[in-house]
């Protein structure tokens, strides 16, 4: 059982400095509360509307400005979102991974939405892998918010390895007049639950909370257990620590009861694109 | 030197005002055919502009009778009892230099029936509401085939020094994009009177007040420092380390981040799939087919 923390909270929009001290003050919660791994949103140390502010909050991923996170992440991992500004001088819609005081992994949002109300393509440039690292939880990949959407990334991650999906979110709310609940949720809480269920593992989607710009982000934060269920849900539109167990076993026991990652034909997969990408002439 | 016969990068100097130098000739035609091909886009025959004997109004008054015709430019001065004589002087010598009709209207009595009521109010409230009088006046004879034409400068509205709904309001802005010195050599190049562009620059809001003494810096220092922030997108401790004036730079820096809620479109909240401003976005020169 790992005791994991996530931290639905409503950064300010381009005030770096208050955002590393309420991570450091969240860290503390979590840590009070006996997490072993705190989970925040997608850009969670700048805000998510930032334009033309990206290039002034970028960091490098060695940026001593991060320093205070990884100082933070000795009792406990640290799951963050930053602007990186890559070597090449690329900026990057990005997500740490800190643990022991030190940086072991970044995944840079692949998927930059540009339509409808987002902007990304703007401002940010893609990222061109997914990584499966260690994480206190089990082997782990990271899917920022766009990401999620793409049923080839938790596929790509339940097929390469990993047991449990961090997906930090900036999701913002919106349809209400499609009655009941808010369009966005039914969609993520939906989603959450199928990848879970059919890939076997943990869905962490950690959304934020909060108003930019006349756009309010919902929340709803959850854990999403590889047998459907939900394990924690936070309120809609509240700041909320949510903490929630990831239990290791039951991925086993559900892997056994439902082999279907175990089955999985991935060469197959490989080699059908390939065909259709005119890579592979000969049948 | 024109701008194209500069060799060598652009450093952040605050001895070198020569960056913010612009070719007036070009920016002129730009200008002209910005107001006329905008304007008559959405179906709009006139101009309107409140004219206030200074020199931005002046020279957004030259644009529009070159771009429109001056029979078609509506040009207003509306004076408050406060307002200086040199502005009327001026306002109407724009007019003539330029063959505009100006309508001069007092806005004395309908500003003091309201401030007679209002009670005891400072004179930022008081400039406000004759700034938002006076607009709203320019809008009442824009109908029905008339524009408002804007005259903020770039320094201004970068700085925030402005009133909403007042100054600030406009449907087109021909020189929003302008330093407030570019917009002096481009008001040379069109011919507003010496006297206009010789004056200290004021919003005449009340009796001696002028804009850099209330600001506390001159535009010469707040528009080359702007450029190097804005335009060159340097940063505050870079323009420092380079020798500007490090106060100046973070409280010019501050002002534009605490003033930039004046210079978007009022937020709407979303809530639905698809909302006005936000994701329903189409363009303003939508045409007919």
């Amino acid at each position: 059982m790992t005791r994991i923390a996530l931290a639905q909270c409503a950064p300010a929009l381009g005030a770096f400095k208050r955002n590393i001290a309420m991570h450091q003050e969240w860290i503390a919660r979590a840590k009070a509360e006996r997490a072993e791994l705190i989970v925040f949103p997608e850009l969670s140390l700048t805000g998510y509307y930032v334009k033309d502010l990206a290039g002034e909050l970028a960091c490098a991923a060695d940026d001593a400005r991060l320093q205070p996170i990884a100082d933070a992440s000795r009792d406990l991992d640290v799951c963050a979102g930053f602007v990186e500004r890559g070597r090449d001088a690329r900026l990057h819609i990005a997500q740490g991974y800190w643990s022991r005081g030190k940086l072991v992994h970044v995944h840079r949002k692949v998927y930059l939405p540009t339509y409808g109300i987002f902007d990304d393509g703007r401002y940010f440039g893609p990222g061109d892998r997914f990584e499966v690292f260690q994480s206190v939880a089990g082997p782990a990949g990271i899917a920022i918010c766009e990401d999620l959407w793409h049923v080839s990334v938790p596929y790509l991650y339940g097929a390469t390895g990993a047991t449990i999906v961090l997906s930090p979110a900036d999701s913002p709310g919106r349809g209400v007049a499609e009655g009941g609940d808010l369009g966005t949720a039914e969609s993520c809480r939906l989603m959450d639950r199928f990848y879970a269920q059919y890939l076997t593992m943990y869905i962490v989607f950690v959304n934020r909370v909060g108003h930019e710009d006349g756009i309010a982000f919902w929340g709803g934060s959850e854990v999403v257990a590889p047998d459907g269920s939900v394990v924690a849900r936070a309120p809609d539109f509240e700041e909320t620590l949510l903490m929630a167990e990831v239990d290791t076993d039951l991925v086993a026991r559900e892997r056994d009861r439902n082999p279907l990652i175990r089955d999985e034909r991935t060469d197959l997969v490989v080699a059908q694109l390939e065909r259709a990408r005119g890579m592979m002439p000969k049948d | 030197m024109t701008v194209s016969e500069r060799i060598g990068s652009i450093r952040p100097d605050p001895k070198d005002p020569a960056p913010l130098r612009i070719d007036e000739a070009l920016v002129r035609r730009m200008l002209v055919a910005f107001v006329r091909e905008e304007s008559a886009k959405s179906g709009h025959k006139r101009v309107v502009l409140g004219l206030s004997g200074g020199i931005d109004s002046a020279a957004v008054a030259a644009l529009a009778a070159e771009a429109m015709g001056p029979k078609n430019v509506t040009a207003l001065f509306m004076p408050y009892r406060s307002s200086s004589r040199e502005s009327a002087e001026h306002a109407r010598l724009v007019a003539k230099t330029f063959g505009l009709a100006l309508e001069e209207i007092d806005i004395t009595p309908q500003v003091d029936a309201y401030f007679a009521r209002a009670g005891d109010i400072d004179r930022v409230r008081r400039g406000n509401k004759m700034a938002r009088e006076r607009k709203s006046i320019e809008y009442d004879r824009s109908w029905p085939d008339g524009l408002v034409l804007g005259t903020s400068n770039k320094t201004e509205l970068l700085l925030g020094y402005g009133t909403r709904y007042g100054d600030m309001a406009c449907d087109l802005n021909p020189v929003g994009d302008l330093y407030k010195s570019q917009l002096r050599e481009l008001a040379v190049l069109v011919g507003v009177p010496d006297v206009v562009i010789r004056k200290p620059p004021t919003a005449d809001l009340w009796v001696g007040q002028t804009d850099e003494s209330e600001l506390g810096f001159t535009y010469a220092d707040a528009d080359l420092i702007l450029y190097h922030l804005v335009d060159r997108r340097l940063r505050p401790e870079t323009l420092v380390a380079a020798g500007f004036d490090a106060k100046l730079v973070h409280g010019l820096r501050e002002r534009m981040r605490k003033s930039h809620y004046k210079r978007v479109m009022p937020l709407i909240a979303k809530v639905s799939l698809r909302t006005i401003g936000h994701d329903f976005l189409y363009p303003r020169d939508w045409e007919a087919d």
